[in-house]
């Protein structure tokens, strides 16, 4: 029986199975961040055990930082006690860390994908559950807690049980308008939030196919909103062209070899999944959530759902939305573009490309911040700065901003942001904040109407980008 | 890691489905960089009001219902990765965690903190959670070598657990202890690696 992409990068890494138990999986690449390390690298120090592979490990700092006057101290004490224990860790180990301010500086899973840290057939983690983001390049990667930083950091090795299989394949034509987000809004809205809980996720079809490096990172960073501990797609020519060239990319002959043994990694014709799912491309709009959690996702021409349940019912009282009502017209006084979700380029430019020429609604206050550095400075260097700026908007600074609360950038209580993050949770932006998922352009249009409004009367309009 | 063998404590029944992690321990509590202290925090948000008031209506405030067990809705411990979690529920004092489902994360975060996951079916948590409700007083019993969980002369059902895991939580070992332990094996391994 043939293999999937999933079974042949997981049986590459096997180090060794235990007899009725997990199997010790090599790693490849550890990502770490400030908030979920420094417990990891006291633990370590306790035991006296030492790092034992820090080239093979990246850092940069994202989740406790300002997006603004970054080139001042941060002001808050614990955040700024975070930071300099990450560079203090960092040095002391030999680890290379992009902290606040240096050029490749960014969100962990913005970062180390356009710098081609990531790359396909390898193994992944980091101390952040969007670490899935990176299967876009047919990688298996995952989040991990803190525990396993450490056991990471100890051994460059995990003890797993391996997932099973999960294939979500989409195939047809998207709809003008229809965006990489979408797509995965509406795939969660469909299984809900545990269909993947023990599953590692292939995304197919050639909706797939033809998204951009960027689009498919969108939609597997989303992989752990259905459980799935992480998504992948086949590598292929869009993949291959992306990494070529990058910091840390393969050069010269190395990097034909490497395509080469890239090219075997897609899933074979034979090969089975545990569980299968189909979608059509056509019965995909632009998407919303109205509850508290990520499946809880309508077409944004649709009405709210009516269930009984406890949960649900907790649901929209804490979004203040009544069931069987539309969110068309809903006043909107925020809106954040950002997050390890949508916050590259292609994000930018269709926000920019829907603002051009319009302008900010009044009651609007609109972040919109830039996944990395270098996210930053094509901004600029594409005139979008202007466009934003021309249309009342401001420009921050990179870091996960007010996609979890943490950092200065919150939502004040009671509110509603129209968010282009991952998660809706009660309080994820901030203490009572109310946020609603959506793509950039559904983003864009409510900073400019100042409220929901049905961009699907406008799409056949809009130019595709 | 402290070990795990039985425990018979009263329990908490806090009736509510797909718990996230950000509930748990909201995110402007993570600045820490120990341990230490995350258990004052945990539900913080469904804990106290905004003025920092307790919410007399959330179960944790009802000074009927104590206990080391903690009996939750389906889809505990979804979303964020944070272990925080799982130090934060201990730190308050648990240690059982029974639920229909556990997201995978979580899980994991749990076992590596000697915090004991009691996955039990649909039905048998519903039983269970009426009986605590109308019944403050119930003890629970979680045995581990045996995988059972039940009230004495009442109704029990048998777990699943990951047989490592289980050895690991009776001993209280650690995954560390084991990777160090096999060093050549995975040196051995890094020479056949192309990464
Ligand atoms: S942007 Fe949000 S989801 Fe992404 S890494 Fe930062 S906090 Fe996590």
């Amino acid at each position: 029986m043939g293999k999937t992409l999933f079974d042949k990068v997981w049986d590459a890494h096997v180090v060794d199975s235990i007899e009725n138990g997990p199997q010790i999986l090599y790693i490849d690449k550890h990502l770490i961040h400030e908030v979920t390390s420094p417990q990891a690298f006291n633990e370590l120090r306790d035991r006296d055990i030492s790092i034992f592979r820090p080239n093979q490990i990246v850092a940069t700092a994202d989740h406790n930082t300002p997006t603004e006057n970054q080139h001042l101290p941060v002001k808050d004490e614990l955040s700024r006690n975070q930071l300099t224990q990450l560079s203090e860790n960092c040095k002391a180990n030999g680890i290379t860390l992009y902290e606040l301010g240096h050029k490749y500086n960014g969100i962990v899973h913005v970062m180390a994908p356009e710098l081609g840290v990531t790359q396909p057939g390898m193994t992944m983690v980091c101390g952040d559950s969007h670490t899935s983001t990176h299967g876009a390049f047919g990688t298996i990667a995952f989040g991990i807690g803190t525990s396993q930083v450490a056991q990471v950091f100890a051994s460059q090795c995990l003890l797993l049980t391996k997932p099973k299989s999960l294939r979500v394949t989409v195939n047809g034509k998207l709809k003008n308008g229809v965006l990489p987000k979408d797509v995965i809004l509406y795939i969660i809205s469909k299984l809900g939030t545990n269909s993947g809980t023990g599953y590692f996720c292939e995304y197919a079809g050639d909706v797939f196919e033809n998204m951009s490096m960027e689009g498919r990172m969108t939609v597997c960073n989303m992989s752990i909103e259905m459980g799935a501990r992480g998504g992948m797609i086949a590598p292929d020519e869009t993949t291959y062209n992306y990494i070529k060239g990058r910091e840390f990319a393969p050069k010269g002959d190395a990097f034909d070899q490497k395509v080469a043994y890239w090219k075997t990694l897609p899933t074979d014709k034979d090969a089975q999944f545990d569980k299968e799912y189909t979608f059509d491309a056509e019965d995909i709009e632009p998407m919303i959530t109205y509850g508290t959690n990520p499946g809880m996702g309508i077409k944004i021409s649709e009405f709210i759902p009516t269930k009984t349940d406890a949960s649900f019912k907790k649901s929209l009282e804490y979004m203040d939305f009544e069931a069987g009502e539309s969110l068309i017209n809903t006043p909107i006084n925020y809106v954040f573009i950002g997050s390890c979700t949508n916050s590259r380029i292609e994000d930018f430019r269709v926000a920019a490309n829907y603002i051009k020429g319009k302008q900010k609604a009044d009651n609007v206050t609109a972040w919109l911040v830039p996944g990395s550095k270098q996210v930053e400075t094509q901004i600029i260097d594409e005139g979008l700065k202007t466009v934003f700026e021309d249309a009342g908007f401001k420009l921050r600074q990179p870091g996960c901003s007010a996609c979890l609360a943490m950092n200065d950038d919150k939502i004040p209580q009671g509110e509603y942001c129209v968010s282009t993050s991952n998660r809706n949770f009660e309080g994820r932006q901030g203490q009572g904040a109310r946020t609603i998922l959506a793509s950039p352009l559904v983003a864009a249009a409510t900073a400019v109407a100042g409220k929901i409004v049905d961009i699907t009367k406008t799409i056949e309009t809009l130019e595709t980008v | 890691m402290e070990k795990f063998t039985t425990l018979t404590s009263k329990a908490i029944p806090l009736d509510i489905a797909n718990v996230d992690t950000d509930q748990i321990i909201p995110a402007r509590f993570l600045k820490a960089t120990d341990k230490k202290g995350f258990g004052d925090n945990v539900f913080r948000d469904w804990r106290f009001n905004k003025d920092n008031s307790e919410n007399p209506t959330f179960i944790l405030n009802n000074s009927d219902y104590n206990g080391s067990i903690l009996v939750a809705g389906d889809n505990f411990g979804c979303g964020s990765s944070r272990e925080h979690a799982a130090w934060a529920l201990v730190g308050y004092g648990f240690k059982v965690i029974v639920s229909s489902f556990f997201a995978d994360i979580f899980k994991g975060n749990a076992l590596n903190n000697g915090l004991l996951p009691v996955q039990v079916s649909e039905v048998f948590l519903a039983e269970l959670m009426t009986i605590i409700q109308k019944n403050p007083e119930t003890k629970l019993n979680v045995n581990l070598q045996l995988q059972v969980i039940g009230i004495e002369g009442s109704i029990s059902e048998h777990f699943d657990i990951d047989p490592y895991k289980k050895t690991c939580l009776i001993n209280g070992y650690d995954d560390i202890d084991y990777l160090l332990s096999k060093k050549e094996l995975i040196e051995a391994f890094e020479t056949t690696r192309s990464y």
